[in-house]
């Protein structure tokens, strides 16, 4: 009954499948497979080889420098103190510059640090880029992750890059923390009028919580036929079979519309792809084009606008005490 | 089902209750704008504070001769700076009640009388609790007086902060850690720290205090920082997410210290809009400018009067903040007006010249 189960128990174990490198790449770390029982269970027992290459050590450089640069600066708040750095980590930060600054190189500790380790996270999130896009077209697949992967980036880019140039200020991108960049975002949808009425806000949630949602609907689907041989998503596209067959009907009835085992997955590397692509929209609108997303959402008649509560500001009062 | 079952399926339903920490108490809930914008109050009924009861103070039955033609007590006592308008049997009451809500014989060490005076003479200013109080007096009655946009017609005592302590058991000095450290690494920016009470424990700046309610504020804009049209307005620079931290501090302090969270003040689909705030926003606003009165005009002049120990770490007086009265509660003990007992407290008297001879203050 194994696979009823939502982890495989079944576990083949052979000589490791490491195919051929095309000319010109460099040579794969681990000259053979490592099977791993635990692993299995997770997913597949095999672990490696692993093929590094030139982009790919550059990026975990890159990588390593920013975390370091981050790392250290949070260490350093807390007087090299070990014990509060564990204490406080999620509290920790390495912030962006001030807004005197504007779009200038601040001081180490006024906001340069956090410069430097932007540039070297953004660094090494783009050679990693380039490293899914190379490694994909050397394997002779698509270039899917890449791009979908590069959609994430966008986002990444227009808070932490974008956004700042366009606002010019480095002040307003996100600071490294965990509940710092958390209480960024609520400072950013207070400051905006409320981010739920911005539209692409809106869609980039729908996308999100669809993403969800799809990916429950296809696991379930699969893991459901997956008696029928339904797991065989490729040969089912190319050959449908009485899993895929029961698959479309169980939809069908329940819903009165399927996707089709190929369709299934373009809808959701396009449900994840827009969930970061509109994010980002949104994100680029904010304070450059919008300020306040609630009265804009009233002008577009998108939002109600509610009756006055009779309140008066009190700097335009006339005639109070002070 | 087996009883393992069972209770992995309880296991699995209550970690996630727990993990909420939710309350299951029956809940107070009052709606307080219009329906659907989620302006409403709610509050475990269990938890909330039940009414405030003012311990007898040894005045309640003490109806003072306010005749016209009573003696008053400027000319009576000697030294008599502030109260000199009060009838001398106000004035006593006056002495009375202050002893029983700042220095409570008893509770208090060297508390009753002598907390302030010299029993040898009590016109001396020698001590200099009697300087201190001699200003909040003059603070008490300006509050009252100036401030009613506030306090309105409930107006406040000493009682209203002091409740029997000598100093309040909510107050903020200057915060030296919020100081840029010197360095090239470590720099928090004055905040990102899990153990600042002013700011509810949140990573946001943790001394909005000094930034807003140590002095009188000359750029109202500095706390307004939403958006007010759908629009950028043209030529003018917004104000920055660093700013708009700075401001969501100090709200974190509003909403604690009054027991309330930000739709009490604002409808949160548009924080900075007044047209659909809530009546409270205006009294809060009031309660800013009344507070940076208090600290700056009443509470800093006495730092040289202070000892030691009555002085923060950067050795400023200790000031107060929304918590200093409030404690937690929207209307600072449960609402109870204690100013119709003590109406000398509630009007400032035209200055009388030369009644008594000025003393130097202390």
């Amino acid at each position: 009954m194994g696979y009823q189960n939502i982890f495989t128990q079944i576990q083949v174990v052979g000589p490791g499948h490491v195919v051929p490198l095309p000319p010109g790449d460099d040579e794969r770390i681990g000259s053979g497979a490592v099977h791993n029982t635990l692993m299995g269970k997770l997913g597949n027992a095999q672990i490696g080889p692993f093929y590094l290459g030139r982009l790919g050590l550059a990026s975990i450089v890159c990588g390593f420098i920013a975390f370091e640069i981050i790392g250290l600066n949070m260490w350093a708040s807390v007087n090299w103190d070990p014990v509060q750095f564990v204490r406080q980590l999620f509290w920790l930060s390495l912030e962006p510059p001030g807004p005197e600054y504007g779009l200038s190189i601040p001081p180490l500790d006024k906001g340069g640090w956090w410069l430097i380790a932007g540039f070297f996270l953004t660094a090494s999130i783009l050679l990693w880029w380039a490293r899914t896009y190379v490694r994909a077209r050397r394997l002779g697949m698509g270039t899917h992750v890449a791009w979908a992967f590069a959609s994430a980036i966008f986002l990444y880019l227009s808070l932490g890059f974008f956004r700042p140039i366009l606002m010019g200020s480095w002040s307003e991108a996100v600071p490294f923390g965990i509940f710092p960049h958390l209480d960024w975002t609520a400072a950013l949808s207070i400051r905006y009028g409320n981010f739920f009425y911005n539209p692409f806000h809106a869609l980039s949630i729908v996308f999100l919580y669809g993403s969800t949602l799809l990916f429950a609907m296809h696991g379930a689907t699969i893991l459901a036929v997956t008696r029928y041989g339904g797991d065989r998503e490729i040969e089912q596209i190319m050959d449908r079979g009485t899993a895929s067959e029961r698959a479309a009907l169980f939809w069908r009835w329940t819903m009165g519309f399927n996707a089709s085992m190929e369709s299934i997955h373009r809808w959701a590397w396009w449900f994840a792809v827009l969930t970061t692509l509109t994010g980002g929209i949104g994100i680029l609108l904010t304070g450059t084009v919008v300020d306040n997303w609630y009265l804009w959402a009233v002008d577009h008649k998108f939002a109600p606008a509610y009756p006055p509560t009779g309140t008066v500001d009190p700097l335009l009062a006339q005639g109070t005490a002070q | 089902m087996t009883p393992s079952t069972l209770a992995k399926a309880g296991l699995l339903t209550g970690l996630p209750l727990l993990l909420a920490a939710c309350e299951v108490g029956p809940k107070k809930i009052e709606q307080s704008g219009y329906r659907g914008t989620g302006m409403v109050q709610i509050a475990e009924k269990a938890s909330l504070p039940g009414p405030y009861v003012i311990p007898d103070e040894g005045y309640r039955d003490w109806e003072p001769d306010r005749s016209p033609d009573a003696e008053k007590a400027g000319d009576f006592y000697e030294n008599v700076q502030v109260l000199g308008d009060l009838t001398t049997d106000e004035f006593n009451r006056l002495m009375v009640a202050i002893t029983a809500w700042v220095s409570p014989e008893g509770s208090v060490e060297n508390g009753g009388c002598n907390y302030c005076h010299n029993p040898e003479n009590m016109a001396s200013d020698e001590v200099y609790t009697k300087v201190v109080a001699r200003k909040m007096l003059q603070m008490n009655r300006a509050i009252n007086v100036n401030w009613t946009g506030h306090v309105q017609k409930t107006g406040v005592t000493c009682y209203t902060c002091h409740r029997g302590r000598p100093v309040p058991a909510n107050y903020w000095t200057i915060d030296p850690d919020a100081k840029v450290r010197m360095g090239i690494t470590g720099n928090t920016f004055g905040q990102n720290n899990p153990d600042k009470m002013a700011v509810v424990y949140s990573s946001l700046p943790y001394d909005p205090f000094t930034t807003y309610l140590k002095q009188a504020d000359p750029t109202e804009r500095t706390i307004r920082v939403g958006g007010l049209s759908a629009y950028p307005p043209a030529g003018r620079q917004g104000a920055s997410l660093a700013a708009t931290e700075q401001t969501y501090g100090l709200m974190m302090h509003m909403s604690d210290s009054l027991g309330v969270n930000c739709t009490f003040c604002h409808n949160t689909h548009n924080f900075a809009d007044w047209t659909n705030s809530s009546a409270q926003r205006a009294i809060s606003w009031y309660g800013i400018r009344m507070v940076r009165d208090i600290n700056e005009n009443y509470i800093t002049p006495l730092t040289s009067v202070f000892p030691a120990n009555r002085l923060g770490p950067e050795g400023d007086p200790f000031k107060v903040n929304c918590t200093t009265c409030h404690a937690g509660q929207n209307k600072p003990l449960g609402g109870i007006r204690m100013i119709d007992t003590f109406p000398e407290l509630a009007r400032i008297p035209a200055p009388v010249l030369a009644s008594a001879p000025a003393q130097p203050a202390g």
